[in-house]
C-alpha cells in the first residue's frame, strides 16, 4: 500500500527517521553485533584478552547437558504455560459470549490480571504457595499432601507455569471475546435452525471459525513463555531447584551475569536470535497481510 | 424467568445460570491472589507467620502501607514508584515521539534508503531486549548510563511496534487531506502539526496506555542496571525485599508493595478501557 | 482573475503515457469542463493544473506565467475534492480559514473572510460544527467556501458532486454555477457525468484515452462531433452507429438506402441520434421494436434492424408498440446525419 501524494525532499524525512533509526542502531543492532562477534571468542579466565574459537562455543553448548536440559525444559514451561493460559480463557470467553448484558461487567473484572506484572505475578503465587506461611501450602499440608516447591522439581515448575498463565488468561480472554463478538448471529442462527446444540455449535461451527485467532495466540503465547516470563522465575524460583525452571532466558542470564562466561552467553544469544527470527516468521503467517510492504 | 436473547438464539432457565455460575467461579480463582495479597497487607506479621492466614483483611492497613511508602526495606517504596513512573512514562512518550516522526517520514516521503530504512526499523520489530542483554549491558555501561533514567529508558525504546501502529493509520488518511493541505499552503511538518497530529490522538491516547504498561512491568532491565537501591523500580525492588538467607520476610510490607505496584497499571487499564483494547487489539494484529 | 493555458501537456507514468498532449486557453472567467469515462486522464490533467502531480513535458501557464515548477500554493488555485477533504478535526470556520491561517493573515480578517464566504454558502449558521455533524450538501459548500476563502484566479473542480443523491447534484449544479458567475473566477470542471457537461459548461473538454476528443460549446459538441467518441459519450440515449457503404446514390446498409449528406463514397460509420428519428411510413429505415420505455414526454423504443443492429429511437409522446409484427419505419433529416471515417473515427465533411 502507498500513499498517491508525496512531498517532496530527501533531507527532512532523513531528520525524521533518524532518532528511530539512532537508537535502533546503538541499542539494537550494534549489541546483536556484539552478541554474535563475542560468540566466537572465548574470554581467558582474568577478562584480560580472549581468544578467537569460532564456533566452538556452539559446539560446546550443544554439547552441554545443561543447556540441552534447558532446551527440554523450555519447551516443556512454554507448551504448559501455553495451554494453561489459552484453555481457560477460551472457556471464558465462551460463557461470556452466551450472555449479553453482563458481558461487559465480566470483561471489566477480568482485565485486570493483564496489568499485573509478571514479576509481581511471581510474588503473588509465591506468598500463596510459600512453605511456610503460604495458605494454600498450609491447606494441602492439612490434606496430607507436604508441597514443596523448592525442592521438588516438578512443583517448582507447577508453580511458574500457573504464575506464568495467570495473568495471560486476561489477555487471551480479550483476543477470543473480541473473536467470539465477530462471528456472525446469522451463521449461529442457522446452525441452531439446522438443530445443532451448544457445544456441538460450538465444535463444528465457532471452533473453525476462531482458528486464525487460535493460532495468533498460540504463537504470542510461545513468545510471551519464552521472553517475558524472566520476572515470574527469578522471583519464584531463581532457575532451581537443580536448575528445573532454568528456561533459556533464564540461563543467558544466570550464564552471562551471574557466571559471568560471555562467551557462552553470546552464543546463547544468539541461538534466542534464531529462535526469534523463526517464532517472527510465524507471526508473519498471520499478519503478512496487514504488513506488507 | 431470566432470559437474554441474542438474535434468536436464547439462553433461559438453568443454562443461563450455569453460565453465570461459571463465569463468577473464573472471576473468584482469578482474582483470589490479588485479594489474599491485599488481605495480606492490612494484617500484623505474625497473623501471617502462623498459617493459615485470615481470609478476610485486618487493622494495619495505614501502619503497613505507610512502612511501605516512605521506609521501605532498602529504599522508601515512594521512590521507587516514582522511578516507575518516570520510567514507564518516558518510555512510553519517547516511544510515540520517535515513531510518529519516522513513520511520518516512511508514508510521506520519497527518499533515499527508504527502503533499507523500513526493513531496519521492521527487523526490531519482535527482538525483546531480553535477547541480547549482555551486550546491551555493556553498551549503557559505556555510556556511563548505569543507575539512570536515561539507561532505563532508551534501549527499551528501540522497537517498531509503535511505528507499524501508525504507518497503518496514516495509511488509511485520505490522500485528499494531504493535497487539500498543499492545496492551502501547508508544508511538510505544518501538514503534521495541524492535520496528523490530532487525527492520530485516539491512536496515540491507545498506545500510550499499552506502552505504558509495558514499561511499568519490566522488570530484568532495571534488574541489570540499576545496582543503587534509589534507582530500582517497584516491579523489580519488590523482589529485592525478600531477605537472603532463612531471615522471615516482611510479608505485609512486601504484599502492600505489591499492591502498590499494581494500582498504576490496573488503573490506566480499567480508566481507558476501551482505548486499551482498541490498542491491543491493534498493535498485535 | 486569469486565463490559463495549456501548451502540449504530456504525463507520463514510467513507460506509459496517460495524457497525451492536450492544448487549451482558457479565458479569463470562463467555466471549462472536462469530460470523459474513468480513467480517461481528466483528473489526472486536473492533478497536473493543481500541482499536485507532476508534468512530464508541455507548458502550463496561468496568469501568462509559466508555473510548472510552482507548489500547488503558489498557483494561485484552489480546488474541490472529490470527497470534500475536509479536516475532520476542525470547524468549518477553522476548515475555510485554514489557508489564510497559513498565509499569516491576521485573525480578525480571516474571521470577517469566512463569514463573508459563509454568508454566501449559507452557511453562517453551521460556522462552529464539525465536518461529521454535517451533510453531504453542507460538507460540499464548505467545500466550496474554502476555495473562495482563499479568492485564488483558478477554481479546480475534481467531480465535486459524484458523492451526492441525484436530486442534491441537480441543485448543487445551479449552485456552482451561479456562483462563479457572480465571481467571475476561471473554472476547471471535471466530471464523467455527461449531463453535467452540458449543462454547466462554457465549453467542454471531450477526453478519452488520454487525448483530447473535441473541445467546443456543449452545443458544437452534441451538433457537431468532431468524433465518433465524442458523438457516443455526449447525449443520452446514446447516439445509434451503423457500418455503412456510401455510394452515389447514398449510404447502403443491407437493403436500406439513406441519403448521402456529404457525398462520401466507401465505408463509413453513420450516427443518427435517436431523439432526432420520426416516425415516417415511408422512411428509410425499418426497425423491429422489441421493448419501449415510456417515459411520459418521449418514448424509448429499442430494437433490431434488418441486417441485426441494435438501433433505439426517442419518440415524442407515447408511443404504444402494439404492433410489434410490422416493422416501425423511421426517417432523418440529412443535417442530423453525422459521418465519421472507419479507421480514424473523425468526421467526414
Amino acid at each position: 500500500m502507498e500513499k498517491r501524494v508525496t512531498f517532496k525532499g530527501w533531507l527532512l524525512p532523513l531528520c525524521l527517521i533518524a532518532p528511530q533509526v539512532f537508537i535502533s542502531a546503538v541499542f539494537f543492532f550494534y549489541p546483536a553485533g556484539q552478541a554474535v562477534w563475542q560468540s566466537l571468542f572465548i574470554p581467558d579466565p582474568f577478562g584480560l584478552s580472549s581468544q578467537f574459537v569460532g564456533l566452538e562455543n556452539f559446539e560446546y553448548l550443544l554439547g552441554d547437558p545443561y543447556y540441552r536440559a534447558s532446551f527440554v525444559t523450555t519447551a516443556i514451561f512454554s507448551t504448559l504455560v501455553t495451554l494453561a493460559a489459552m484453555i481457560p480463557a477460551l472457556f471464558l470467553a465462551v460463557m461470556a459470549d452466551r450472555l449479553v448484558k453482563s458481558a461487559r461487567v465480566y470483561r471489566t473484572l477480568l482485565i485486570w490480571p493483564y496489568a499485573v506484572a509478571p514479576a509481581v505475578a511471581g510474588v503473588l503465587w509465591l506468598f500463596m504457595f510459600n512453605t511456610r506461611v503460604g495458605v494454600i501450602a498450609w491447606y494441602l499440608g492439612q490434606l496430607g499432601y507436604d508441597w514443596n516447591h523448592v525442592l521438588n522439581e516438578g512443583e517448582a515448575m507447577g508453580l511458574v507455569v500457573v504464575a506464568s498463565a495467570w495473568g495471560r488468561i486476561s489477555y487471551n480472554f480479550l483476543f477470543f471475546f473480541a473473536a467470539l463478538q465477530a462471528v456472525p448471529r446469522s451463521i449461529i442462527e442457522a446452525a441452531a435452525i439446522d438443530g445443532a446444540r451448544f457445544w456441538r455449535r460450538f465444535f463444528t461451527i465457532v471452533l473453525p471459525l476462531l482458528s486464525p485467532i487460535t493460532f495468533f495466540l498460540l504463537v504470542v503465547n510461545i513468545v510471551y513463555a519464552f521472553f517475558e516470563t524472566f520476572g515470574v522465575i527469578h522471583t519464584i524460583t531463581s532457575g532451581g531447584p537443580q536448575q528445573a525452571t532454568t528456561i533459556l532466558v533464564y540461563k543467558v542470564f544466570s550464564d552471562g551475569f551471574v557466571g559471568q562466561d560471555l562467551g557462552s552467553s553470546a552464543a546463547q544469544s544468539v541461538i534466542l536470535l534464531l529462535l526469534v527470527g523463526l517464532l517472527t516468521v510465524l507471526q508473519f503467517k498471520y499478519i503478512e497481510k496487514r504488513v506488507h510492504y | 424467568m431470566a432470559t437474554e436473547i441474542t438474535g434468536m438464539v436464547e439462553k433461559r432457565g438453568m443454562g443461563l445460570w450455569l453460565t453465570h455460575v461459571a463465569m463468577i467461579v473464573g472471576v473468584l480463582v482469578i482474582f483470589f491472589p490479588i485479594w489474599l495479597a491485599f488481605v495480606a497487607s492490612t494484617v500484623s506479621q505474625p497473623e501471617i507467620v502462623r498459617p493459615p492466614m485470615p481470609v478476610w483483611p485486618g487493622d494495619q492497613f495505614i501502619e503497613n502501607y505507610t512502612a511501605a511508602l516512605f521506609s521501605g526495606v532498602n529504599v522508601p517504596v515512594a521512590v521507587m514508584l516514582g522511578n516507575s513512573l518516570i520510567m514507564a512514562v518516558g518510555i512510553a512518550v519517547g516511544k510515540i515521539i520517535i515513531s510518529l516522526l519516522s513513520a511520518f517520514a516512511i508514508v510521506y516521503f520519497r527518499f533515499p534508503g527508504r527502503n533499507f530504512f523500513f526493513w531496519l526499523i521492521f527487523i526490531t520489530l519482535m527482538l525483546p531486549v531480553e535477547v541480547r542483554i549482555v551486550p546491551t549491558y555493556e553498551v549503557i555501561a559505556g555510556f556511563g548510563m548505569l543507575n539512570s533514567y536515561s539507561g532505563l529508558i532508551f534501549p527499551l525504546i528501540a522497537s517498531a511496534t509503535a511505528t507499524f501502529l501508525f504507518r497503518q493509520f496514516f495509511l488509511t488518511v485520505p490522500d485528499e487531506l494531504a493535497e487539500a493541505a498543499r492545496v492551502d499552503g501547508a508544508r511538510p511538518m505544518r501538514f503534521f502539526w495541524d492535520i496528523l497530529l490530532p487525527m492520530s490522538r485516539t491512536n496515540i491516547a491507545a498506545l500510550f496506555v499499552i506502552l505504558f504498561i509495558y514499561g511499568w512491568n519490566q522488570y530484568l532491565w532495571p534488574l541489570l542496571i540499576t545496582t543503587d537501591p534509589s534507582m530500582n523500580t517497584i516491579v523489580m525492588g519488590i523482589k529485592q525485599m525478600f531477605p537472603s538467607g532463612d531471615d522471615v520476610a516482611d510479608w505485609p510490607v512486601i504484599m502492600a508493595t505489591s499492591i502498590l505496584a499494581m494500582i498504576p497499571p490496573v488503573v490506566v487499564v480499567i480508566s481507558m478501557q476501551k482505548l486499551f483494547i482498541r490498542g491491543l487489539v491493534d498493535s498485535e494484529k | 482573475m486569469a486565463t490559463v493555458e495549456l501548451d502540449d501537456i504530456r504525463k507520463s507514468f514510467g513507460p506509459t503515457e496517460v495524457i497525451k498532449g492536450v492544448s487549451v486557453d482558457v479565458a479569463d472567467g470562463e467555466f471549462i469542463v472536462i469530460v470523459g469515462p474513468s480513467g480517461c486522464g481528466k483528473s489526472t490533467l486536473l492533478r497536473m493544473v493543481a500541482g499536485l502531480e507532476t508534468i512530464t513535458e508541455g507548458e502550463l501557464r496561468i496568469g501568462g506565467t509559466r508555473v510548472n515548477a510552482r507548489e500547488p500554493m503558489d498557483r494561485d488555485i484552489a480546488m474541490v475534492f472529490q470527497n470534500y477533504a475536509l479536516y475532520p478535526h476542525m470547524s468549518v470556520a477553522q476548515n475555510m480559514g485554514y489557508g489564510l491561517r497559513i498565509k499569516g493573515l491576521p485573525k480578525p480578517e480571516i474571521a470577517a473572510k469566512v463569514q463573508e464566504a459563509a454568508e454566501l454558502l449559507q452557511l453562517t449558521d453551521f460556522l462552529d460544527r464539525k465536518p461529521r455533524q454535517l451533510s453531504g450538501g453542507q460538507r460540499q459548500r464548505v467545500a466550496m467556501g474554502r476555495a473562495i476563502v482563499r479568492e485564488p484566479s483558478v477554481f479546480l473542480f475534481d467531480e465535486p458532486l459524484s458523492n451526492l443523491d441525484a436530486k442534491l447534484r441537480v441543485q448543487m449544479r445551479l449552485e456552482i454555477r451561479e456562483l462563479q458567475a457572480k465571481l467571475g473566477i476561471t473554472s476547471l470542471y471535471v466530471t464523467h457525468d455527461q449531463v453535467e457537461a452540458m449543462t454547466m459548461a462554457d465549453r467542454m473538454i471531450v477526453m478519452n484515452e488520454g487525448r483530447v476528443e473535441q473541445i467546443g460549446t456543449p452545443l458544437d459538441v452534441y451538433e457537431r462531433p468532431e468524433s465518433l467518441f465524442a458523438a457516443q459519450f455526449i447525449g443520452s440515449p446514446s447516439m445509434n452507429i451503423l457500418a455503412v457503404e456510401g455510394r452515389e446514390d447514398g449510404l447502403h446498409l443491407d437493403a436500406m438506402i439513406l441519403p448521402n449528406p456529404t457525398g462520401v463514397s466507401g465505408p463509413v460509420m453513420l450516427g443518427l441520434r435517436p431523439e432526432h428519428l420520426s416516425p415516417d411510413p415511408g422512411g428509410p429505415i425499418a426497425m423491429k421494436v422489441l421493448l419501449s420505455e415510456p417515459l411520459g414526454a418521449n418514448t424509448l423504443l429499442h430494437g433490431k434492424l434488418a441486417g441485426g443492429q441494435s438501433f433505439t429511437a426517442s419518440l415524442p409522446g407515447v408511443h404504444r408498440a402494439d404492433h410489434r409484427d410490422e416493422p416501425l419505419r423511421l426517417s432523418i433529416l440529412p443535417e442530423n446525419m453525422h459521418v465519421f471515417d472507419r479507421d480514424t473515427e473523425r468526421r467526414v465533411g
